[in-house]
C-alpha cells in the first residue's frame, strides 16, 4: 500500500529554510539524524491532530515547535475550567473560547512558520475522508470510542499512518497503526466495550500530567515517521503506568481476519460509529442534557425539588464515587457507588421508590438497568444528574 | 495450575486488584481464562470479553493454549484523550 510519506523526500527537495528558520531549528540541524534534509522533511510534511484536548495540547506545542510545515486541528469544543488541569494549550483567559482559537493563538506564537488548518467540527463518517485526505500523518487524540474507530477505519481506507494514544486515570497507551506495515486498531480491539463500561476522563478523572507524557510519545513517533528515522512503534503497544512509573510493551500482529485490514476485509467504507459503539450520543453537555421534558422513567431536578419542598420522603440514591460526593451532594441522598452496587444490594429495599442520580445521568442509568434486572421496579433517573441540580436548583453548588 | 493475570486500567478498578490468581486445568485457553476470571469477578462480565489479552508480552487470541508460567495480561480498551 502506498503511504503519503513515500513522496516526502521529493517534496522536501523543493523547500528551503530561511536564515531565521536555520537559527530556529539549529539544535535539530546539527544532529545527523535530522540535519538539513530532515528539517526540510518536517517543513514539507503535514500532520492532522484530531482533538485539541489533553493529548492534542503537547502534540500541537511540540509539533509546531519542531517545524512541521502544516498542522491541521479538528475540534469543536469550547475551553472549560475543567480542561485547564491538563490541556496546556489553553489558558485561563481562554475559558469560553473555542479550543481551536486558543490553539491557533498559542501555536502561532510558538512558531509563525507553521501553516495551521482549523476544522471546527465533529469528525464524522461524512467528512472524515475529506478532512484526513491532505495529510501525511494522522494523530488520534480523541476522547471517545466512536471517533477512535472512525479515525482507524479512515486511515486504513486512505493508507495513512495513525499515531495512536489514549489515557485513563493513571494509565496510558500508545502505538502506531500503519496500514500495510502492521496491525490496525480493530486488530487489537475488534469490538468496543459496552457504552459506559469504560469511563471517560470526565467520568473517571485523569492525572493532569498523564496526557502530557502520552502526547509527547505520540509527537516523538510522528516526528520519527516524518524523518524516516529510528524504530517506529508499529506492532507494539506501549503501556504506561504512572502510579508504578513503569512502561510495558506488548507485541501486536495484524489479524488476517480483521474486518478492516485483514486478508478479506468486509468493511470497505465508513460506517455509523455511534451505532457500532452502541452510544445514543455521547454524554451531552449538562446544559443540553438538563433541558427539555422528562422522558419515561425520568425525574427532573425541578420535580425532585418540589417533592422535597412538600416534605415528601424521597429516597435519593447517589451512585457516584465517594471522591465526587466530597465535592457536592444533594441533601438527604444515600451514597452507594455504582461499582459496589452488586455487593451491597441487600442495603436497598426493592419495594421502595428510588430516584437515582450521578453526575450527569449516565451512570445512574446503568445503575437503574442493573437494579431492574435484580427485580427493582420503582426507579427513576434524575435527568441531568447533580450538574442539573447545580444549574437549576442550587447555584452555590460547585460543579466539576 | 495457578495462573496470574495482570489487570490494567479499568479492569484493575473493577477487579479491585492489579492481578487475579486463577486455577485453570492443563490445556486451558485464553477463552477459558476469561470465563474463569468472570466467574471470580462478576463485575468484569461486561468488560472481559472486550479486553485484549497478552500472553508473554504478545497479544493472543481466544484459542491460544496457556502453558505453565505464562504471563497473562488483560488490557481493556481506553478512550480518553
Ligand atoms: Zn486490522
Amino acid at each position: 500500500m502506498n503511504s503519503p510519506l513515500d513522496s516526502l523526500a521529493a517534496r522536501a527537495g523543493q523547500v528551503n529554510l530561511s536564515s531565521q528558520e536555520v537559527a530556529r531549528y539549529s539544535r535539530h540541524l546539527i544532529m545527523p539524524e535530522v540535519g538539513m534534509d530532515g528539517q526540510k522533511r518536517l517543513k514539507a510534511a503535514s500532520v492532522l491532530l484530531i482533538g485539541a484536548g489533553g493529548l492534542g495540547s503537547p502534540l500541537g506545542l511540540y509539533l509546531a515547535a519542531a517545524g512541521v510545515g502544516r498542522i491541521g486541528l479538528v475540534d469543536f469544543d469550547v475551553v472549560d475550567f475543567s480542561n485547564l488541569q491538563r490541556q496546556v494549550l489553553h489558558g485561563t483567559p481562554d475559558v469560553g473560547r473555542p479550543k481551536l482559537h486558543s490553539a491557533r493563538d498559542r501555536l502561532q506564537a510558538i512558531n509563525p512558520e507553521v501553516r495551521l488548518d482549523l476544522y471546527e467540527t465533529h469528525l464524522t463518517s461524512a467528512n472524515a475522508l475529506q478532512i484526513l485526505g491532505p495529510y501525511d500523518v494522522v494523530i488520534d487524540g480523541t476522547d471517545n470510542f466512536p471517533t477512535r474507530y472512525l479515525v482507524n477505519d479512515a486511515c486504513v481506507l486512505l493508507g495513512k499512518p495513525n499515531v495512536y494514544g489514549s489515557i485513563f486515570r493513571f494509565d496510558g497507551q500508545a502505538t502506531v497503526f500503519y496500514p500495510g506495515r502492521g496491525p490496525c486498531y480493530r486488530c487489537l480491539y475488534p469490538e468496543p466495550p459496552p457504552p459506559g463500561e469504560v469511563p471517560s476522563c470526565a467520568e473517571g478523572g485523569v492525572l493532569g500530567v498523564l496526557p502530557g507524557l502520552v502526547g509527547c510519545i505520540q509527537a516523538t513517533e510522528a516526528v520519527k515517521l516524518i524523518l524516516g528515522r529510528g524504530e517506529p512503534l508499529i506492532g507494539r503497544l506501549l503501556l504506561y503506568d504512572a502510579l508504578e512509573m513503569r512502561f510495558r510493551e506488548f507485541k501486536v500482529r495484524r489479524n488476517p481476519m480483521c474486518p478492516m485490514c485483514g486478508d478479506n476485509p468486509t468493511i470497505k467504507q465508513l460506517i455509523d460509529y455511534d451505532q457500532f459503539c452502541g452510544v445514543r450520543g455521547q454524554e451531552a453537555p449538562p446544559a443540553a442534557q438538563a433541558a427539555g421534558s422528562p422522558g419515561l422513567g425520568e425525574t427532573t431536578v425541578e420535580q425532585l425539588k418540589q417533592r422535597l419542598d412538600r416534605g415528601e420522603k424521597v429516597f435519593i440514591l447517589d451512585v457516584r464515587n465517594p471522591e465526587e460526593v466530597q465535592i457536592c451532594r444533594i441533601p438527604g441522598s444515600v451514597l452507594l457507588p455504582l461499582p459496589s452496587l452488586p455487593q451491597r444490594l441487600r442495603e436497598l429495599n426493592r419495594d421502595q421508590e428510588m430516584i437515582v442520580h450521578c453526575k450527569s445521568g449516565m451512570r445512574s442509568q446503568r445503575a437503574i438497568d442493573f437494579l431492574r434486572q435484580q427485580g427493582f421496579t420503582k426507579l427513576s433517573n434524575l435527568k441531568g444528574g447533580i450538574l442539573a441540580w447545580a444549574d437549576k436548583i442550587d447555584p452555590t453548588m460547585p460543579k466539576y | 495450575m495457578i495462573f496470574h493475570v495482570r489487570l490494567f486500567a479499568r479492569a484493575r478498578d473493577l477487579g479491585g486488584a492489579d492481578h487475579a490468581a486463577l486455577d485453570l486445568p492443563n490445556g486451558a485457553t485464553v477463552a477459558d481464562m476469561r470465563r474463569r476470571l468472570v466467574a471470580l469477578h462478576p463485575q468484569l462480565a461486561d468488560l472481559a470479553g472486550k479486553c485484549a489479552v497478552a500472553v508473554d508480552a504478545e497479544f493472543a487470541d481466544d484459542n491460544r493454549v496457556l502453558t505453565e508460567g505464562a504471563e497473562i495480561a488483560l488490557l481493556p480498551p481506553v478512550s480518553g484523550g
